[in-house]
């Protein structure tokens, strides 16, 4: 099977310092794949320049095998990757289902069709009572899943999230994980994690890749990951197993 | 537009098609001053309308707008006293010349993401330099103005845009309705979502899939194109042009109180703005002129103190609180 997302050789550097050094990976279509690592390990450069908000200095970037590094967010978006951010933008001023009908106008042109299609991905993701509620009084939580729901409305082939589990607790995120779950296997979607919280990354995820000062130090399976000496002394610490 | 009047419960819907109605019927109980008021009033609905396109809707600052007025007009007019070419034709080249200006301002301040404010000052620079520029023009008068000669012959010459009174008022209620109607028609469509999600967030908007450059281009062409339509208006109901008056920065903000006093990114708003602030700035002309006070800034302080409580006391407008009051808006189930 042909990968959904390679990576290879992918290096950026600011001025002088190396944020992203040589990495390579590569995402299958179906599965959940997680990059994890310590702050500043590069991770977010990393899914910038997946998502075409940077241009990476070396290597190359295809998404069905068609190369897109380089390219602008929205052309990225229009192949069929949809990105969350790590600190949530949803459109503040408009209410919660039309701002998952503007990712859900993407690629429909009829309004009724979006609509309805903005109210199931609404309903999937537990914020259909609150469609009609301003986004900006919304909880975190709900904000997150609302950028989630947003993303999932451009009917994504990929699904890069960025840290989508930070400031939720314990049972939110199992609620999360079990939601996220679902996208994969209900609506087919791949997912790229960035994720700091491992009780949802061994949960989700099938293969992972751990970064370091922005070069990769271990990938593989989560259970194989999480015992590699390398990343326990550089990230997870002795008690975290 | 459809929706515009599914979205409306009954009473809304009663009190939309009431106030057609009347302003429809206006002509046969007005007298010719309450006329030129509605007909004014009519006209900043229009521009009102225009400039909240692309303010309200894609929001994006434009404090030039008199540039396109001014285009429209000067374009228009110079047509047909130059060359006889009426406004049903000159209209075209008018409308695309102001076009081309706002592609112009569009295209460098999207382009080289100039936002916000600085924008803003792009667009009042724009007017500010045709405004000098057209000081110098001779072919249409310079600094002494251009005039549409009036001829008691060809009164009633629709056609060519002369006529009375009463055929400006129609007129301008055509161009307000027109408006009203396709900013209903784009705040529901594909491109009016588009210009929401980048008034409200550009990068969230990009991360979307929206094209935001060209999302912001349509906005200014569209608006800049019906604005230079009002300045055909102008020309033709005013029948004098003076770079001065009709480029001024004052002549810019004139236009945008309406939309900002009625509700930004409302389909009504610039209506209900229009419908408040017009009388009152006649209003107090008159009273100014019958108390024979001869401080020419009176009016103006007396116009600010108005805005000032209006902006004080609904803040985002007045049609988003008066809909809410009245109860008109209905509850999308």
């Amino acid at each position: 099977m042909s990968p959904l997302l390679s990576v290879v050789d992918v290096g950026k550097r600011f001025r002088g310092l190396v944020a992203v050094d040589r990495v390579s990976f590569t995402v299958q279509p179906g599965e959940i794949f997680a990059v994890i690592g310590p702050n500043g390990a590069g991770k977010t450069t990393l899914f910038n320049m997946i998502a075409g908000v940077l241009a990476p200095n070396e290597g190359t970037i295809s998404f069905r095998g068609e190369r897109i590094e380089g390219r602008t967010p929205d052309a990225v978006c229009r192949l069929g990757v949809a990105r969350t951010f790590q600190i949530v933008r949803p459109f503040p001023g408009l209410s919660v289902e039309d701002n998952v009908m503007i990712g859900a106008l993407l690629h429909r042109t009829d309004m009724a069709a979006a609509r309805r299609y903005a109210r199931e991905v609404l309903a999937t993701l537990d914020l259909f009572d609150k469609r009609d509620f301003r986004a900006s009084t919304l909880t975190l939580p709900d904000r997150k899943r609302l950028e989630l729901a947003r993303a999932l409305a451009t009917d994504p082939k990929l699904l890069l999230l960025d840290e989508v589990m930070a400031g939720l607790r314990p049972t939110e995120t199992d609620r999360m994980v079990e939601i996220l779950r679902g996208v994969n296997r209900d609506m087919g979607v791949t997912i790229l994690l960035i994720e700091h919280v491992m009780r949802a990354v061994m949960a989700l995820a099938g293969h992972m890749l751990v970064l370091h000062h922005g070069a990769p130090i271990a990938k593989g399976a989560p259970q194989d990951v999480v015992r590699d000496p390398k990343v326990i002394t550089s990230y997870l610490g002795q008690e975290t197993i | 537009m459809i929706s515009l009047w599914r979205d409306m419960n009954r009473r809304g819907q009663v009190t939309v098609a009431l106030a057609f109605v009347l302003l429809l019927f206006a002509p046969v109980a007005a007298t010719r001053y309450v006329l030129s008021v509605l007909t004014l009033i009519l006209y900043f609905v229009y521009v009102g309308q225009a400039w909240n396109l692309m303010m309200g809707y894609a929001g994006q600052l434009s404090l030039g707008h008199a540039l396109y007025v001014g285009l429209g007009g000067y374009v228009s007019a110079a047509l047909w006293v130059h060359f006889g070419i009426g406004p049903w034709l000159g209209v075209f080249p008018a409308v695309g010349i102001a076009a081309a200006f706002g592609a112009a301002i569009g295209w460098l301040g999207f382009r080289f993401g100039i936002e916000g404010v600085y924008f803003a000052l792009l667009t009042i620079a724009f007017a500010e330099f045709t405004r000098i520029g057209f000081d110098h023009i001779g072919f249409v008068g310079g600094a002494g103005g251009l005039f549409i000669p009036y001829e008691q012959s060809r009164l009633g010459e629709w056609w060519n845009l002369r006529g009375s009174q009463l055929f400006f008022y129609y007129l301008a209620f055509c161009l307000a309705v027109l408006a009203v109607l396709l900013t209903a028609l784009l705040a529901r469509s594909r491109l009016g979502y588009q210009w929401l999600a980048i008034r409200e967030d550009e990068t969230a908007a990009r991360a979307l899939g929206i094209d935001v450059f060209w999302a912001k281009m349509k906005a200014v062409l569209i608006s800049s194109s019906m604005t230079a339509i009002g300045g055909v208006f102008y020309a033709f109901y005013y029948n004098s042009l003076f770079p001065a008056q009709l480029f001024d920065m004052s002549r810019s903000i004139e236009l945008i109180l309406g939309p900002i006093v009625g509700g930004l990114g409302t389909v009504f708003g610039p209506v209900v703005g229009a419908f408040i602030l017009t009388p009152v700035g006649e209003l107090l002309i008159s009273l100014t002129e019958k108390a024979g006070i001869n401080a020419p800034g009176a009016k103006a302080i007396f116009f600010g103190l108005i805005l000032m409580t209006i902006i004080y006391l609904v803040p985002t407008g007045v049609w988003p609180w008066l809909s809410q009051r009245l109860g008109f808006t209905r509850r999308r189930s």
